[in-house]
């Protein structure tokens, strides 16, 4: 392990070089008058999954926001290929390959899954049947509940059909906001199982979690965010075994 | 009073839901998208009742048309009350609303918005069109086609109801079977996901009060040729439309239907049991007295957006 004033610094894995799928950089993100992000920079390569860590209100949510256009910078650039994306609106950034899928799942709950998951492909002229029928491969017991009302699933299905939903866009970047939440660690294993799945087919991933361990079992890098900037950033590996993240956030005496 | 008299009312009832529940459908689509009343719509429906009496003034229609003739000056006239309704209805949206959506400005701001729209607007059309009323020009002989009950079913009750379904039951497709009608309801249930999925927000605000105006402006135009046009008469229409939304549950295309053919029918059952006078009061209570039971409507699933 090296020093604190290394951790700040770029990822040790330095093979990853070229343009970064997304980069975050120098992001300033407020609310109202409140700093939500202190200048934040994350870079998410092709194929990585990146996981970004931290307690209640270091500015997780509000970086994936940012990077999906839901909430505008005031200072800061947003990069998708090396081309700034910021001051894009969200409904024009899912063109850009970017499948959000937000904190508290937040499904359509007066549609069926069927429509639920085609509105993930609104961006396209028509769902793409092979798309529905592969997430319905990930997610069996989504086509066994095609027909029910998303708001009558249960959480972990409705997470699922969130996921789903997202995949429906045929995104290059897929964006997950606290898939763990309020769900069993059962079905937290199975999520993050399937999310092992969809980042080997082809699918990067940034992941935003309470749950640490699971969120770093799974990633290649992660970034810890405290207060709105990024406290630490490195493999994922270094970041398991690094004490202070054990304390903080693994739930383990320093 | 014969039993067949009462029929007859029934029947009338039924043609005037058909009209309530044309407009309803109006503020039900709107209330889905912003959760704003929007109490100018009825000024939406009086602008197609001019928007037909316009047109057909323009084109005269000759003395006695012929059938393909009358057929054609319908259509045409409903094409232009629909028109105008839709054009209202969108500029209505882009002046009056769009910029408070801009600011997030707070619900109340919007209700204040939509009544001044609404005097505005009726002013508007008694400035432009004169205070009086008009009769719809003549498109056909209003015969009886036949008798129901001893009540004479006329041309123009027909008229009503045949349009008034096809434009129920081509909304209903538009809204459960079209891409624009799952933006519609993706936008009602969750604005903030549907943006993330693709949905440009302020396009499908945009098109859902244009969908509203051109029903409204329709119905306008089909009240106007079943009595006259007049610069006030959106407002008792409007508001018992308004009440068939809220009573079939607000937010819900099916229940705005089936709320105004309810208050249709008690609208002239009211009238045939006590009286021209009470017309307006029975439809109200029937309202009070169901969201006493069902404070969500008759079809409504749920208060407000819930995950």
């Amino acid at each position: 392990m090296s020093g604190a004033a290394d951790l700040k610094k770029e990822p040790a894995g330095s093979e990853r070089t070229g343009t970064p799928l997304l980069e975050l950089r120098d992001l300033r993100v407020y609310y109202g008058a409140i700093e939500a992000l202190k200048g934040i920079n994350v870079k998410v390569y092709e194929g990585e999954v990146v996981a970004l860590l931290g307690a209640n209100g270091a500015g997780k949510s509000t970086t994936l926001r940012a990077a999906s256009g839901m909430l505008a910078p005031r200072e800061g650039q947003v990069l998708l290929h090396g081309e700034r994306v910021d001051g894009i609106k969200s409904h024009d950034l899912v063109r850009f390959g970017i499948g959000h899928v937000p904190e508290g799942r937040r499904v359509f709950p007066r549609m069926t899954v069927k429509e639920n998951l085609e509105m993930g492909a609104y961006r396209f002229k028509s769902p793409d049947r092979e798309e529905m029928d592969r997430v319905y491969t990930l997610f069996p017991r989504l086509k066994e509940r095609r027909t029910q009302l998303g708001g009558t699933l249960s959480g972990g299905e409705q997470q699922m059909l969130a996921i789903g939903r997202a995949l429906m866009g045929k995104p290059e970047l897929l964006l997950l906001d606290e898939p763990s939440m309020g769900l069993a660690p059962l079905i937290v294993r199975q999520i993050f199982d399937i999310l092992k799945e969809i980042n080997e087919q082809g699918t990067t991933v940034l992941l935003v979690e309470q749950n640490a361990s699971q969120a770093l079992q799974l990633a290649d890098r992660g970034y810890v965010l405290e207060t709105g900037e990024v406290a630490m950033a490195d493999e994922a590996s270094s970041l398991l075994a690094d004490p202070r993240v054990r304390a903080a956030y693994l739930g383990e005496g320093a | 009073m014969s039993l067949n008299e009462l029929w007859g009312y029934l029947v009338l009832g039924v043609v005037l839901g058909c009209l309530y529940a044309v407009i309803a459908i109006g503020y039900t689509l709107v209330y889905g998208v912003l959760q704003l009343l929007n109490f100018a719509h009825s000024e939406v429906f009086m602008f197609g009742g001019f928007g037909g009496v316009l047109a057909l003034t323009a084109w005269t229609p000759v003395v006695n048309p012929s059938g393909m003739q009358s057929v054609l000056y319908v259509a045409f006239g409903m094409a232009a009350g629909a028109a105008l309704g839709a054009a209202v209805a969108y500029g209505l949206e882009k002046v009056a609303y769009r910029p408070l959506r801009k600011h997030n400005a707070p619900r109340l701001v919007f209700l204040i918005t939509a009544i001044g729209a609404s005097f505005f607007l009726y002013n508007l059309a008694g400035k432009l069109f004169d205070r009086s009323s008009v009769a719809m020009p003549q498109m056909y002989s209003n015969e009886t086609v036949f008798t129901l009950f001893d009540t004479d079913i006329k041309t123009t009750h027909l008229l009503i109801v045949f349009s008034a379904v096809a434009m129920m039951v081509g909304l209903d497709y538009v809204v459960n079977r079209t891409k624009l009608g799952s933006g519609i309801r993706a936008v009602a249930q969750d604005p903030e996901v549907a943006s993330l999925m693709g949905v440009n927000i302020d396009k499908v605000v945009s098109r859902t009060f244009v969908i509203g105006g051109l029903l409204g402006g329709a119905a306008g135009f089909l009240f106007g040729v079943n009595s006259k046009v007049v610069y006030t008469m959106g407002f008792l229409p409007g508001i018992t439309a308004f009440a068939a939304a809220v009573l079939g549950g607000i937010g819900n295309v099916r229940g705005a239907m089936l709320g105004g053919l309810l208050l249709g029918v008690v609208e002239t059952m009211t009238v045939f049991f006590w009286g021209d006078d009470w017309r307006y009061v029975a439809g109200f209570a029937v309202l009070v007295l169901v969201l006493m039971f069902r404070p969500t409507g008759l079809l409504g699933e749920r208060l407000g957006r819930t995950a």
